[in-house]
């Protein structure tokens, strides 16, 4: 399979980049790493006139200590995530998952700010970054904003950013205790996305492939902020939630397994405490 | 546009469309058919090669994305008429048996050993989750990877 036709440029610069994409309007794409962009080219469910590389921009490559928070570069790779001994120090949940998206190739390539900027609700990154409750810092033409987690998904493949607007960096605050974290992925094979998935940092629940977009399973944490044991607690992870069906489960299906999910990662969460 | 890019140690340059996949460069025109197209969606890494040392599918790289850089295919692997420890554990614990997915078995096993020299069984079935074999062959191949890591040790 072959993407249609494109005209590719590289950018050397953020500035660059934001440059091409006025110059290119609605017809251009960012291309980062590749690994969500280019399979739906080649399927023709996208069709950018305008491809702009920016996966050599070193300069948004970068995990750094913040104090408080760290700040990961959009164009750093799952890989380098997965394997940062700062993230798997302060933040294990993030680098625990990033060792999860994909298989080694795809997370040689993929990035964290592609993986966001996609907005798929299957991925598993987003969710994981609502329930660290992780800031998207975004580069316009007009300046640098900053996009809460929780405000970022608007729908399907749909986000906060404007066209022609850069996703630049991730800022995670690091969590209470940065130990009471789970990760639940339930795939058929390990290279699928998700049937459903769970993330859970301190009592936040981030859940994966559970409607159009990646979301927090308010009702649970809710019932947990109201001191409700963790069985009553997964017993309405589903509730608000409105996940799809397709062939590999019916949406029933994905409610069960967002309870059943959600009742181990609680009580994973609470055991590594 | 114009793509140059050093192919198992041979600076390659050729002028290519701009949505020209690597694997179709590596294919088409350098010539070099070991890498094989599987499932062309990123699933099986039939298409695995090194980019800078690192293994990538190459159905989901464009040309253009690796032009100055470094790419090895399996056919790169040999030197001065003696097969990779890879290769030879290949041979030796009976790691293939239709042989498409072994170009990319091999090149993920390379990467996986450089990445980490010595791992465990478990950690080679999971450095090798984006490899699928279609013979299901994967006893030997994970015996394969774990003789080659003894074997360079």
């Amino acid at each position: 399979m072959i993407p249609a036709s494109f005209a590719y440029h590289r950018a050397a610069s953020a500035d660059e980049a934001l440059s091409l994409a006025a110059e290119h309007g609605e017809d251009a794409k960012f291309l980062a790493g590749g690994h969500s962009l280019l399979p739906l080219m080649k399927l023709r469910f996208a069709a950018p006139e305008v491809i702009i590389d920016i996966g050599r921009l070193s300069e948004l490559s970068f995990i750094t200590d913040e104090g408080s928070a760290i700040r990961i570069g959009a164009l750093t790779r799952h890989h380098d995530v997965e394997h940062s001994e700062l993230l798997a120090r302060e933040i294990p949940l993030l680098a625990h998952a990033a060792g999860q998206v994909g298989d080694p190739q795809i997370r040689h390539r993929g990035t964290i700010g592609g993986s966001v900027a996609h907005g798929d609700p299957a991925s598993d990154l987003p969710a994981v970054l609502l329930a660290l409750d992780a800031t998207f810092v975004a580069r316009g033409r007009a300046g640098t904003r900053e996009i809460p987690a929780g405000e970022f998904f608007r729908s399907l493949f749909e986000t906060a950013l404007e066209p022609g607007e850069l996703l630049t960096e991730i800022v995670v605050p690091k969590p209470a205790n940065g130990a009471a974290w789970s990760f639940q992925k339930f795939t058929k094979r390990a290279i699928d996305w998700a049937i459903v998935g769970v993330a859970v940092q301190d009592d936040r629940i981030g859940l994966i492939n559970m409607g159009s977009v990646p979301l927090r399973a308010g009702r649970a944490e809710a019932a947990l902020a109201a001191g409700e044991p963790v069985a009553d607690a997964a017993a309405v992870a589903a509730e608000g939630t409105s996940p799809g069906s397709d062939i590999h489960a019916s949406r029933a299906y994905r409610e069960h397994l967002a309870r059943v999910l959600v009742g181990r990662a609680l009580e994973e969460a609470r055991s590594r405490s | 546009m114009k793509v140059s890019v050093r192919v198992n140690g041979h600076d390659m340059t050729a002028d290519v469309e701009d949505r020209m996949l690597l694997v179709h460069f590596l294919r088409d025109v350098a010539g070099l058919t070991a890498t094989n197209v599987g499932c062309d969606t990123t699933s099986c890494g039939a298409c695995t090669v090194l980019l800078d040392g690192e293994s990538v599918k190459s159905c989901t790289v464009l040309a253009a994305q690796a032009d100055g850089r470094a790419v090895t295919t399996v056919e790169g692997l040999a030197g001065n008429g003696e097969m990779h420890p890879v290769q030879r554990a290949f041979h030796e614990q009976h790691g293939l048996q239709c042989g498409f997915c072994t170009p990319g078995m091999v090149m993920a096993i390379v990467s996986l050993l450089r990445e980490n020299p010595h791992p465990t069984e478990e950690q080679v079935r999971a450095g090798l989750e984006g490899n699928l074999c279609r013979c299901t062959g994967y006893h030997n191949i994970v015996r394969a990877a774990l003789a080659a890591a003894e074997v360079a040790s």
